[in-house]
């Protein structure tokens, strides 16, 4: 654009300068009031107020029922045992892809990403299909091979839960850890080896200290991501009435027909979650803050590998071993029985036809549940990667008063549990403040907007501190207004971060069931959801049939999302 | 006095996916002898930084074998390692490696420790130590607290605490600035006087190894260049690579005819310069560019003038013709010319070196990299 920089001008641009940011504050911290605020104010205030009167008689209610006691004892074993086995084995791992000179170490490094990539509850599906206490191929095939009098394992207990919680998010510590391996100056260890310390001493005295700030990292995701985890426990634990909290509130709900009885009981349960939770989240701070060591210097020497010698080809043999366990064993198997022409019939080639993906997709809803997912991942994931660049923008360039507040404001969804979520989404959305969006797509994605902000809020973040204030001054110079130089200049640069936090949070909403599945109405069933109700209402050759769809669907989505990320340089 | 380091016949060869194979160290033989300081000088990826690993006990050896102390530490042909806990040697890395969750003490005292010293030993040992290296008082301190120069005396100080007989110092000072490098290069031939230990000092730097070894070794491509005491590898480089290595050079291109020198592209005029038995009919010339003396075009010499005159903060440089080649002179202010005035040229006493010898190019390339 042609135009006079002089004083005048420059001052009434300068004017509309500040109108343009200060607009820009307000309609963020107005979309985070209505997205998230209000969510979780109403959860709070029904679980205390009743008709308008405090009252702590519901919490108290709840918190001395029995069932919910139990519950709540079931979610700390269940979380504490998955954080101590899946710290020990992703440390493990860690240590010997990331130090030892154990083989084929890129393949298997690829392969125990995939636990990553993969719904959990999908996991629990499968072994439930092998080792049911009562049918569970595994089982059976055991029984049958040794003759044994009754069935040698049953998935469907806490310890089953904790081995498939495990498998799952075992890839928060061995990720976080191999990457400080990698990272960490391998002089260290060397010096303590010219000291006079053997291997073993110097793994113990050195490198562990030196990597528990990722290790306790790892340890605390797996805590907090397992306190709220739906999947497992519910596909899992509920033959046996094994529940928690999550599972509970669901139960709570569920049973009461979506009355707000059971809505206002599951906000009291849900407060009991989030203070559990909490209570992580402030332990996880406290440790993260503290013996933070900058362990990344010097040059840049490939760490020396630490030679197994004897024990190379027993530890491959347990990692492959492991491998197999846990991304294959699960993965064979719902594709096995996605074939399969009934559930329980053996697996032989006679008993296998594509009838169950035909039926599954002649009935109605399964082509619906797909398409719901699409059009709400993807609405979900446009919106926050937009309202996300707003926040990051916002924080980062405009720093109002409340800066921090508006950043806790966006984060906060994530730390609450995806139940909790969607209770408050219910209470906030349904009528009570006099807008219903029940039954309807947009709660799921009122709540997916909530849920997953914080994931293109902080890429984005991130890559506008990357982009200096000189090069939009510079643009300002040239000539260029205000909101000029942050269309031609700031977005272009910080335009590849904003895809990939939209993917960030595409893939994930993908394959959701813990928030949508409170949330999906009679026509708005999501694919996640609609695997869960087909398995629920005994359909499990289908319920296969569609999860195999669904993986499918992600290793694609996966595969042209690492293309399009591949080649693009970002800020 | 006896050797202490012993290298015989020490290659190492790596393969890698990219490159093949690749010889990083060529059949290398050394004899360093006790209480000497001895340096490695060469170009980043010269092998130097490989063969210290490889007596500290982290590489392996493709071939050859290594003595510390009269004592075999590997050997191929008898297929004998000491891993490098068992070396008994001290070394200080380039990035401090000093361990951020040990306060200076425990860094200190860790060697001791993990020797199984009784506590009051321990105690009075690295207190021993931590005065040697200006430390005292800072017992309590984490090392993150701590400034880059008190960083690299922790790693001094727990490498003396030991009391070594070999000490490995691999580019210690280049995490340093300038002014702090040179104090702490005093300090380390301070500490050798009273600890009496024998220093392999790898570098880059050849104004560090000079100022502070007694032997020294320039290293290029894997393979030993020349092994000499810095005064003789300054005012003997036995070949262009070591010439241009050791401060600064300037090569001039002559051709010899009838027991003449000509400058390459002039044949009208001669250099008077002594020359050297078996020269060929081509030959380079090479000399230090303040070792050019400049004088008046009336005075004997090469005659020529100045193409550009450059005014250095402690000297004037002059840019001058000669043959086709422009030649870089370096004088004190006093000596003053203009820019195209005529001048007289004269060598001293010249290294003479084969056309070519196939280094220059590759000093070509490496200074664009450094």
């Amino acid at each position: 654009m042609n135009r006079n920089m002089n004083a005048d001008l420059a001052a009434v641009d300068g004017r509309r300068r500040l109108n343009m940011d200060k607009l820009l504050t307000i309609i963020c911290f107005v979309l985070l009031f209505i997205i998230v605020i209000i969510p979780i104010f109403m959860i709070i205030y029904n679980a205390f107020f009743f008709e308008g009167t405090f009252s702590i008689d519901l919490f108290k209610e709840q918190l001395t029922a029995d069932k919910n006691l139990s519950a709540m004892w079931n979610t700390l074993k269940i979380a504490l045992f998955a954080t101590i086995l899946g710290t020990i084995m992703g440390v493990f791992y860690a240590w010997l892809l990331g130090r030892s000179d154990i083989p084929a170490k890129g393949l298997m490094r690829a392969l125990f990403n995939i636990p990553y990539m993969f719904p959990p509850f999908l996991g629990a599906m499968a072994w439930d299909l092998l080792l049911n206490g009562r049918s569970g191929y595994l089982n059976r095939f055991l029984m049958t091979t040794f003759g044994l009098s009754k069935m040698p394992f049953n998935i469907n207990s806490i310890a089953g839960i904790v081995f498939v919680e495990v498998s799952y998010y075992f890839p928060f510590v061995f990720l976080q850890v191999v990457s400080a391996l990698e990272r960490m100056d391998p002089t260290l260890e060397e010096s303590a080896r010219i000291a006079g310390a053997k291997q073993g001493t110097v793994i113990r005295r050195i490198t562990l200290p030196l990597v528990k700030p990722a290790i306790s990292a790892g340890a605390l995701l797996i805590l907090t991501t397992s306190l709220a985890h739906f999947g497992v426990p519910s596909i899992l634990g509920y033959a046996q009435g094994i529940y928690t909290l999550p599972t509970r509130i669901y139960a709570v709900i569920y049973n009461s027909g979506g009355s707000f009885e059971g809505i206002r009981q599951g906000a009291a349960l849900s407060v009991m979650l989030v203070a559990v939770v909490a209570l992580a989240l402030v332990l996880q701070n406290k440790i993260l803050s503290t013996g933070n060591y900058d362990i990344i210097k010097g040059k840049s020497m490939r760490p020396t590998l630490i030679k197994l010698r004897g024990a190379k080809a027993p530890l491959f043999l347990v990692a492959i071993f492991t491998l197999i366990l846990i991304v294959f064993v699960p993965l064979v198997m719902i594709v096995l029985i996605s074939f399969i022409k009934a559930y329980g019939l053996p697996l032989t080639p006679g008993n296998f036809t594509i009838a169950q993906y035909l039926k599954v997709f002649k009935a109605g809803g399964t082509l619906d549940s797909i398409k719901n997912s699409l059009i709400v991942s993807i609405t979900a994931g446009v919106v926050c990667m937009f309202l996300g660049t707003l926040v990051a923008y916002v924080v980062q360039k405009i720093k109002p008063k409340g800066k921090e507040a508006l950043e806790v404001i966006s984060v906060l969804p994530y730390s609450i549990p995806g139940t909790v979520l969607s209770i408050g989404v219910i209470l906030a959305w349904s009528g009570n403040l006099g807008i219903t969006l029940y039954n309807t797509l947009w709660i799921i994605l009122v709540a997916y907007m909530a849920r997953y902000l914080s994931f293109s809020m902080k890429t984005s973040s991130a890559a506008l501190l990357q982009v200096h204030s000189s090069l939009e001054e510079a643009a300002r110079v040239c000539g260029a207004s205000h909101s000029e130089s942050l269309a031609d200049i700031t977005l272009p640069l910080i335009r590849p971060a904003m895809v990939s936090g939209f993917f960030l949070i595409f893939l994930p909403a993908m394959r959701e069931v813990t928030t949508s599945i409170l949330l999906y109405g009679p026509y708005t069933r999501t694919l996640g959801v609609q695997i869960y109700s087909l398995r629920d209402a005994g359909m499990i050759p289908q319920a296969a049939a569609l999860a195999t769809v669904a993986i499918g669907l992600i290793i694609i989505l996966n595969a042209i999302v690492t293309q399009i990320t591949k080649d693009r340089k970002g800020v | 006095m006896t050797d202490q380091i012993i290298l015989r016949n020490v290659t190492k060869r790596f393969t890698t996916k990219t490159l093949g194979d690749i010889v990083a160290v060529d059949d290398f033989s050394l004899n360093v002898k006790e209480g000497e300081c001895f340096s490695f000088l060469g170009p980043s990826g010269c092998g130097k930084s490989t063969t210290l690993r490889m007596i500290a006990g982290f590489e392996d050896l493709t071939e050859g074998e290594i003595e510390l102390c009269g004592r075999l530490v590997s050997s191929k042909k008898k297929n004998l390692y000491v891993p490098p806990e068992e070396r008994g040697l001290g070394m200080v890395f380039q990035a401090f490696a000093v361990w951020p969750h040990m306060n200076v003490f425990e860094n200190v005292a860790f060697p001791l420790r993990i020797k199984k010293m009784n506590k009051t030993d321990v105690e009075k040992r690295v207190k021993e130590a931590l005065r040697h290296t200006s430390l005292t008082g800072l017992e309590t301190v984490f090392p993150g607290n701590l400034s880059g120069g008190q960083q690299q005396r922790i790693a001094l100080a727990r490498a003396i605490v030991t009391n070594p007989k070999v000490m490995l110092l691999d580019e210690p000072l280049s995490n340093l600035d300038p002014k702090l490098r040179e104090t702490m290069r005093f300090e380390i031939k301070d500490l050798q006087r009273k600890f009496n230990f024998t220093i392999i000092f790898v570098t880059h730097d050849q104004s560090e190894a000079m100022a502070i070894s007694d032997r020294m070794l320039v290293f290029d491509m894997g393979k030993i260049m020349q092994i000499d005491t810095p005064e003789n590898l300054y005012n003997k480089p036995c070949n262009r690579f070591v010439h241009n290595f050791l401060g600064e050079s300037t090569f001039i291109r002559v051709v010899l005819q009838d027991g003449k020198v000509y400058a390459k592209g002039d044949m009208s005029q001669t250099i008077d310069l002594q020359i050297p038995q078996d020269a060929d009919e081509e030959m380079v010339v090479a000399t230090r560019p303040n070792e050019i003396t400049l004088v008046g075009e009336t005075e004997s010499g090469y005659k020529t003038h100045i193409v550009k005159r450059i005014f250095l903060a402690d000297r004037t440089e002059y840019l001058v013709q000669v043959g086709e080649q422009m030649v870089k002179i370096q004088t004190p202010h006093r000596v003053h010319f203009k820019e195209g005035e005529a001048c007289s040229v004269k060598f001293l006493e010249p290294m003479w070196y084969p056309a070519d010898d196939g280094t220059e190019d590759i000093d070509r390339e490496r200074r664009q990299i450094v």
